[in-house]
């Protein structure tokens, strides 16, 4: 745990660096012209590979070792993405797969899952 | 304040409010899990303002992350706002000292907003705006310190919550999916940071594939930019729902 001082550090260089990320544009292009093509063109298609990103780097914990590392991992984001297709709703996408996977990982027994799954397919 | 502002600003926010006070507590739960009270939520979302920013900035406080790695990760979570002052540029300028406040909370959901609606007849658009980025911060702090509150005193076991950061990156990425011409820098982020994963691990995966990244797309933008031009992201979504994108 960081100590109170460390946390609120942390805290200010977030709140600096995000403020950064949104006077940036002002600061470089807030006068009559456009800004150059190269910029415009990696604003348009940085977002989705950056998101992108942003959801393996949410996963890279998972681990193939026992069934409980994947599959709720994999549930939920199928969840999510079913979701959001059928209704287009952001809260009910967020919190439905959310809930799921908080049921997945606290109340199923994965060692019974598991192992009932190996006296079926055996 | 200019009251009629505020009151004619109100309504257009409501689908902002329900989202915030719902991001804003499931981060408040977050935190108040990770050790860090209300009060520290009050002030995260009075000075930070960013919903996937601060989502990011729980695991940091958790994982005891050195300021350096604090300030890149929330760098490159932040990138995209780059966007959106772009386009506000315009719509900003004559704000006089209120255009600061602007430009500080210009989160997505304001942003959508302030893209979308027009100022009743009567109400000075300026004071509009304003009023409509005061409201959106206001429900996010309240938001997040009934979440710590909350997180204290309900007996929930919270293991797992932390999802919640992922089905939001989820959501955004199937809004992406569907609204733009080439599915192409979707794939590459994917691909980018699996392979990063797999060379230098779970630790410091994001700026290597970052890197990457930003180099396959400057060497793809003859061809990207060929069909950009004719496929600017558009948005399929009927006209009530744009301004509730929450991220």
């Amino acid at each position: 745990m960081l100590t109170p001082l460390q946390a609120a550090a942390a805290i200010a260089v977030m709140a600096g660096v995000t403020f950064l990320t949104r006077i940036l544009p002002f600061l470089l292009f807030d006068r009559k012209g456009n800004p150059p093509r190269l910029v415009l063109y990696l604003g348009r298609v940085l977002p989705p590979a950056i998101i992108a990103m942003l959801i393996v780097y949410c996963l890279r914990t998972v681990s193939f070792a026992g069934l409980e590392g994947w599959l709720p991992p994999l549930l939920a984001v199928i969840l999510v993405v079913g979701l959001h297709l059928w209704k287009h709703n952001n809260l009910l996408s967020i919190f439905g797969g959310t809930i799921f996977y908080m049921v997945l990982v606290q109340a199923v027994d994965w060692q019974a899952v598991q192992d009932a799954a190996l006296i079926f397919f055996s | 304040m200019d009251r009629r502002a505020l009151s004619a600003a109100f309504p257009v926010t409501i689908p902002v409010l329900m989202g915030y006070l719902a991001i804003g507590m499931a981060f408040g739960i977050m935190l108040e899990a990770a050790g860090y009270n209300f009060i520290w939520a009050f002030f995260m979302s009075l000075t930070i303002y960013a919903g996937s920013g601060q989502y990011l900035g729980v695991s940091l406080l958790a994982s005891c992350a050195t300021l350096g790695t604090v300030a890149l990760m929330t760098l490159i979570i932040n990138f995209r706002h780059l966007v959106y002052g772009l386009s506000m540029l315009e719509k900003f300028r004559g704000m006089g000292w209120r255009k600061l406040y602007m430009i500080f909370s210009l989160t997505d959901e304001t942003y959508a907003l302030l893209s979308s609606v027009q100022a009743p007849v009567g109400v000075n658009p300026r004071n509009f705006y304003f009023a409509i980025a005061l409201l959106d911060q206001s429900y996010w702090i309240l938001g997040s310190v009934i979440g710590g509150l909350a997180g204290a005193v309900l007996p929930i076991d919270t293991t797992g919550i932390d999802f919640a950061m992922t089905a939001l990156f989820v959501v955004i990425a199937v809004g992406q999916w569907e609204s733009y011409g080439s599915h192409l820098p979707a794939l590459l982020g994917v691909g980018a940071t699996l392979l990063s994963l797999i060379l230098v691990g779970q630790e410091n995966l994001l700026l290597p594939a970052l890197g990457i990244i930003i180099v396959v797309l400057l060497a793809l933008r003859p061809r990207l930019e060929a069909t950009a031009d004719a496929q600017a992201p558009k948005d399929p979504r009927p006209e009530e729902e744009k301004e509730d994108s929450l991220c």
